[in-house]
């Protein structure tokens, strides 16, 4: 028997030893949900070299280490280092999910505006009238990806969230995925569900941040359904341990006229494969994808990209950058389908790289599928190094090579910080970014 | 201030500053003419500190120092200053940020304070009055869709805050209306000073109708083939570089 298999035997054994204490075991249809998935990933398998979406990024890592459930109990936790990540000032409503379950304790519910519902999702799917069943899975495409159709056989805890018609999210909500030590060696599968429901508005905030420098897996997905006229904008922040396997997929559709904007940015984890999926699935909607990923040292960080218009006047913008130093190695590939019936579309998708070291690579592709033919479409991709005039300029008025190279790169990464919606999270991104950098301590002063 | 001798530079393995002698004492301002190509920029960039520079022979001494072993920005800590012929655009990196940073650093490194963010604003704001610079300018990225003349009024603003001892203008006059030559000419001529020695990279006489110049010289294939005060100028302006490279030639 060779390793595939063991390495499917071994989610397909977890699932057994496990299905009886997920969520909601007891409602038939999560019981089919779940086992649908399981059956699609036995069948489909962990993608090997011969998967076009997955030829840059290897997982034979993660198969290796077969990675368990975190054991139900929970372990003690390290309560002054949590308080430091969770970062109260990003928002006023928390919710704080760790090594996949709920912490009551540790979030902020309180004083949601009407019409908001933000729950724990192993509430939600022990509890039928939660409407969670008619939302759940439904952006997703679990035969196209492989790991979504792995969370989802392994469905337990995260959050839901529904916007009920015109409810308007104030203030955004922050979602902390936090990994604790007792997550070294286990895998989670956190889940995300949104449903936005027709002109209801949310800022929403998803972090997956690491207390110990640990080797675990997580597998996120994170769903969200927009109703006609809703606007929903979510900031992803990934820093998971260093040693970590990160692979996460969001899947969105959108209704009439609905704005979806995301930003994506990319600093932690040994391995991070992030996949967005965007559904233009009625007229009229606009889609905005920005991201920045930053590798160094072994990194590997790998977005893919696939936005498809389905339907006349959508205009999708997408804009990612990728900041390579050490060995470290960014992909980004972005899939554009414009279907016969999207005229008119306006997509867009910008990716520029910026190689810091001799070892660094960066591997970007466009992917463009065009079958309208009043439609605009551009894209560009770059991959390349500090512009050498520009360093020199730098230098000539009295800033040291470090600071120089440092400040050129944080000028390339602020592009995309600047465009995050909440100034708290502008912030740390910035000293996050400056952390980075070699002369980071010394440009900063002057910032 | 700074002595030049017998330095020849290769780029690309290809000869193209031939052996410059050169003597500047402070005070003094000198200007620097010659055929397009003939090696004026290379001269000031080595001066500067660019890479892709071969100094093949010769020395640089700069206030009693070796100037060519000295980094870049440690030539900018000490007082040399080069006005670009092309200042490059640097989106994301705002101006005020760089002309503080450089402020700071050339401050630093002389053991004085760093000035605050008042007095840094109080200063730029005296000093952007001096080449007729709006405030706004401040808040835009290095030069990004600056015109070639508020390119290189930006330049001078940045000389007039770093008070270089030497300063270099690679054709800081090119591109300028008359206007703004009138204006630039007048920042120059604030700096100029008896402990500060100035070297203006031009083609045009007219520049030097504003900021005359103690010594002028000609450089041609890569040397200085004549030297004289301002009279040679107005000759150049005349009669072109044809008869210099003639009797160069002859020599
Ligand atoms: N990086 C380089 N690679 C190849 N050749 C170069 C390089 N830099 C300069 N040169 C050559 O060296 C010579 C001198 O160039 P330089 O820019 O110093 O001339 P210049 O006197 O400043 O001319 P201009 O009046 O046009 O500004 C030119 O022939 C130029 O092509
Ligand atoms: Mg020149």
């Amino acid at each position: 028997m060779n390793a595939v298999m063991q390495a499917h035997q071994h989610y397909a054994a977890e699932f057994e030893r496990v299905e009886s204490v997920l969520a909601g075991a007891a409602s038939p249809w999560l019981r089919e949900l779940r086992r649908n998935a399981l059956a699609v990933f036995v069948e489909r398998g962990f993608p090997t070299a011969r998967d076009e979406d997955w030829k840059y990024t290897r997982t034979a890592a993660i198969e290796k280490r077969a990675f368990s459930c975190v054991p139900a109990a929970a372990a003690p936790l390290n309560a002054q280092r949590l308080q430091q990540v969770l970062h109260t000032e990003f928002a006023a409503h928390r919710i704080v999910i760790v090594d996949g379950r709920y912490r009551p304790e540790w979030s902020q519910l309180d004083g949601l505006p009407a019409g908001v519902r933000v729950t724990a999702l192993a509430a939600a799917l022990s509890d039928e009238s939660s409407g969670v069943r008619t939302a759940l899975g439904k952006a997703v495409n679990i035969q196209r990806h492989p790991f979504a159709a792995l969370n989802t056989a392994f469905i337990d805890d995260g959050v839901f969230i529904a916007l009920q018609k015109g409810a308007v999210l104030d203030q955004p909500v922050q979602i902390v995925f936090v990994a604790s030590a007792a997550q070294g060696g286990h895998a989670t599968h956190p889940r995300v569900v949104v449903a936005a429901d027709e002109h209801s508005r949310a800022t929403l905030i998803e972090r997956f941040v690491a207390l110990d420098e640990a080797v675990y897996f997580t597998n996120a997905v994170t769903e969200v359904v927009l109703g006609d006229h809703a606007s929903v904008e979510l900031c992803r922040l990934q820093e998971e341990s260093a040693k970590a396997f990160h692979i996460s997929g969001v899947f969105v559709t959108q209704g009439r006229a609905s704005r979806f904007t995301s930003h994506a940015i990319s600093l932690g984890a040994l391995l991070a494969r992030d996949d967005i999926d965007v559904q233009l699935a009625a007229p009229g909607v606009e889609c905005t994808l920005n991201g920045l990923y930053m590798a160094g040292g072994r990194q590997h960080a790998d977005t893919h990209s696939r936005v498809d218009h389905l339907q006349p006047h959508g205009t999708s913008h997408e804009f990612y950058k990728g900041v390579l130093d050490g060995h470290g190695r960014g992909v980004f590939n972005g899939k554009v389908i414009v279907h016969p019936d999207a005229q008119k579309t306006d997509a867009r998708q910008r990716n520029e790289n910026l190689l810091l070291s001799d070892d660094a690579e960066a591997d970007t592709k466009p992917e463009l599928e065009i079958y309208a033919d009043d439609v605009k479409c551009a894209h560009g991709a770059t991959v390349g190094q500090l512009d050498a005039d520009s360093v020199f300029y730098l230098r000539s008025r009295g800033m040291d090579e470090a600071a120089a190279r440092s400040l050129l790169t944080y000028a390339f990464a602020s592009e995309i910080i600047e465009r995050v919606p909440v100034p708290a999270i502008r912030a740390y991104l910035q000293q996050a970014v400056l952390a980075r950098l070699p002369g980071g301590p010394a440009i900063e002063e002057f910032l | 201030m700074l002595s030049i001798k017998n330095l020849k530079v290769n780029v690309d393995g290809k000869a193209i500053l031939k052996g410059i002698d050169l003597e500047i004492q402070a005070g003094e301002v000198h200007a620097i003419m010659g055929p397009n190509g003939s090696g004026k920029s290379t001269l000031a960039n080595v001066l500067a500190g660019r890479e892709g520079y071969e100094v093949v022979d010769g020395t640089v001494t700069y206030q009693g120092q070796n100037l060519l072993e000295l980094a870049p920005e440690l030539r900018a800590r000490s007082g040399v200053f080069l006005a670009f012929q092309y200042p490059v655009e640097i989106p994301g990196v705002s101006n005020v940020y760089l002309l503080k940073a450089a402020v700071n650093a050339v401050r630093k490194h002389r053991g004085l304070d760093e000035l605050d963010a008042m007095d840094f604003l109080a200063l730029v704001r005296e000093k952007m009055k001096l080449v007729k610079m709006d405030e706004q300018f401040l808040y835009r990225a290095v030069n990004e869709g600056f015109s070639g003349g508020e390119k290189k009024r930006n330049e001078i603003l940045q000389m007039a805050l770093l008070e270089p001892a030497l300063g270099i203008l690679d054709e800081t006059d090119s591109g300028l209306d008359i206007d703004a030559l009138k204006i630039v000419s007048d920042g120059v001529n604030a700096l100029r000073s008896k402990d500060r020695a100035l070297v203006l990279v031009t083609h045009y006489q007219r520049l030097l109708d504003y900021v005359v110049p103690d010594r002028v010289h000609v450089l041609a294939h890569g040397r200085i083939v004549k030297s004289g005060d301002r009279g040679l100028a107005l000759e150049l302006e005349q009669k072109g570089y044809g008869w210099i490279e003639t009797q160069a030639a002859a020599l």
